[in-house]
């Protein structure tokens, strides 16, 4: 592959990417006042439904289409929520997105919401991402004293305010109806669906939820057509009738143990392997990956030997994971125990599930105390049997639960249980013990 | 005599044009109330009810779902520092920093130090994997806090 130039990430790292003038300098805000000068709001939502936009937050569901499902011909009010709640365990692009480049994702959401004819935009921010607050603030100001924000813009009668809301430390706000109960004052409990947000929403009205990432490539589908974003990426599989095809520019993330960590930009599409070889600087201190989790740790987890395995939409289900997720691979190397990696997880789902139902609280609290037991050596022969019985039930899909909180805490655990059930059976019949909390490959 | 200062109620009746419903501006007035107080006392929870229509039961719901919030009993000291426990920081040792910095200071993840100045929290991913091990002052990152940083991270939090 020819060396990629990056468009969501070129301005990052830039002196002066943050500041209102020099994204103007940069060109920016020409495709906001191209759309709201010369196009209708349904122009700018076939442009965005043309380039096969599918949202980044972790569904992968088309942009365009989902904005079509609002009520034709509302009245209002039409609320836009924007997803900046990134809470899935080692991503962090959205944070990039936003500390460096403000103005490119806040451009995004006036125009999403000139296409969904919304007059309020709240973005819900998690608390943690005290910098991208102070520095989306600032953007959000200097854009109403351009008026590119508030009232009239572009003398064309189109009415924006836009708010930023902070969270307060927890994973479940970034689920899209949770993230809806939070910003109206609840616990953020998701809600049962249908009816989806496009029906009723936030303030029970029609509400578009997007990620972060999503709105700043509307910024430039909008800017430079739909047909340069689909010359990115991956077209539709022939064979699959329902797929809708990988277009565009994805941001990933690498951690764990690698060279070099941190966020790249590259077409999707890229292989595991090329994102740790090519960007990543290989694997740390010479040695061997054993695995990584492929898009957040929700998605589940693969071995080594499916790190050939293309990152787009279809990619991740070819070796049993749930999807593309994130985009945020986290690496570990062969002298990792997986028992400790699968411990670090369920840890993390059985403190996060918001305990509305009882598959996912009882079934995530089951899944730790497990891996806590195997890790002390006191594992049981029939210790994997229920753990895969155990993910196998909680979820949407098998439908027992309410959100996906659940599928995602399920995965990880039985892709290991069958991918590394070797290596799990071996610590549980030797009777191994770990006591310490340290993971034995951070050394 | 409320118990809220004039210029803490004004802050928080500022947020109340930015939503449809009063509600929502329930998480807005907890952190403003944290911010300044260092936890959110019962009887701020009864003014903040007050002022927003609800029951204090309603506003109480809500504070006990995300940990974050302070009762009283357990206020934050001047810094909370939160300790990164996940995955891609545990790869890179974030919990030995963990309990490093829970030893030096003699407290347990949730407990302040005995001069007041430093809370420390274990966190789930905080966004800041590149830098694992990584930490958030308050609300901003400090990454790759490596073991001989943590006595010049925690001087500078002493200061
Ligand atoms: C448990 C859970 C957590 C989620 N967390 C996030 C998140 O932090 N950020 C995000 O954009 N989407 C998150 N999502 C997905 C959202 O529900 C929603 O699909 C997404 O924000 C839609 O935006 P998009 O179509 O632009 O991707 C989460 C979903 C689940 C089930
Ligand atoms: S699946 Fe889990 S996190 Fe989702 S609503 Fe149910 S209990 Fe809450
Ligand atoms: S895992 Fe620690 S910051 Fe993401």
């Amino acid at each position: 592959m020819p060396d990629y130039e990056p468009v969501l990430l070129r301005r990052v790292g830039k002196p002066g990417s943050q500041s209102i003038d020099g994204y103007i300098a940069d060109g920016g805000y020409q495709a906001l006042e191209k759309a709201v000068t010369t196009m209708t709001p349904e122009q700018v939502i076939d442009t965005v439904k043309s380039a096969g936009l599918r949202g980044r937050g972790g569904a992968g569901f088309p942009t365009g289409v989902k904005w079509t499902f609002l009520p034709k011909g509302h009245p209002g009010p039409i609320y836009l929520c924007v997803n900046g709640d990134e809470s899935e365990p080692c991503t962090f692009n959205n944070r990039v997105l936003m500390e460096e480049d403000p103005h490119q994702f806040l451009e995004g959401v006036i125009l999403t919401a000139y296409a969904v004819r919304a007059w309020v935009a709240y973005i819900y921010l998690r608390y943690e991402y005290g910098r991208s607050f102070r520095v989306l603030q600032q953007a959000i100001d200097d854009a109403y004293a351009k008026g590119y924000l508030g009232y009239d813009i572009f003398g064309k009668g189109f009415n924006l305010q836009v708010y930023l809301h902070r969270g307060a430390g927890a994973y479940i706000c970034g689920e899209e109806t949770g993230l809806i109960e939070s910003l109206e004052g609840k616990r953020a409990w998701p809600r049962i669906k249908p009816p989806f947000p496009a029906v009723e929403g936030a303030f029970r009205k029609p509400t578009i939820v997007n990620n972060i990432e999503t709105l700043a490539c509307v910024t430039h589908i909008v800017q430079r057509g739909p047909d340069w974003f689909k010359s990115i990426g991956v077209p539709p599989d022939p064979k699959n009738p329902r797929d809708a095809g990988s277009y565009g520019p994805k941001l990933f993330n690498i951690s764990g143990h690698v060279n070099k960590p941190g966020t790249i930009e590259a077409p999707l599409g890229i292989t595991v392997r090329e994102l740790i070889e090519k960007y990543g600087g290989g694997v740390w201190k010479g040695r061997k990956a054993k695995g990584a989790i492929p898009g957040g740790i929700s998605m589940g987890i693969i071995t080594e030997k499916e790190f050939d395995m293309p990152l787009d939409f279809n990619g991740p289900g070819k070796v049993a994971c749930l999807g593309l997720g994130t985009g945020a691979v986290t690496v570990f190397d062969e002298e990792t125990s997986i028992v400790d990696v699968l411990y670090n997880i369920t840890r993390f789902f059985s403190h996060e599930s918001c305990g509305q139902c009882t598959p996912c609280r009882e079934g995530t609290g089951w899944m730790y105390k497990i891996l806590d037991r195997i890790r002390r050596g006191q594992g049981r022969r029939e210790d994997l049997q229920i753990l895969d019985e155990v993910a196998k039930n909680i979820g949407i899909m098998p439908g027992t639960t309410i959100c996906g909180l659940a599928d995602g805490a399920g995965w990880p655990v039985k892709n290991a249980v069958q991918k590394f059930r070797d290596e799990l059976e071996g610590y549980i019949k030797q009777g191994k013990k770990t006591t310490s909390l340290t993971l034995v490959g951070a050394h | 005599m409320s118990y809220l200062s004039e210029d803490l109620r004004q802050k928080i009746l500022a947020y109340l044009p930015r939503y449809p419903s009063k509600q929502a501006v329930t998480l807005p007035a907890l952190h403003l109330v944290q911010d300044e107080l260092r936890c959110v006392p019962r009887q701020a929870i009864v003014e903040i009810a007050d002022l927003l229509d609800l029951s204090p039961a309603e506003v109480h719901d809500t504070m006990t779902f995300y940990g974050f919030f302070r009762e009283e009993e357990k206020p934050l000291g001047r810094t909370r520092l939160w300790v990164c426990r996940s995955l891609a920081c545990a790869l890179r040792g974030g919990e030995e920093l963990l309990s490093d910095v829970c030893q030096k200071l003699n407290v347990k993840p949730g407990g302040t130090s005995a001069d007041g100045k430093i809370t420390v929290e274990f966190a789930e991913c905080i966004g800041g994997c590149e830098g694992a091990p990584c930490v958030l002052i308050n609300d901003e990152h400090r990454m790759n806090v490596t073991p001989d940083k943590v006595e010049g991270l925690l001087a500078d939090l002493r200061q």
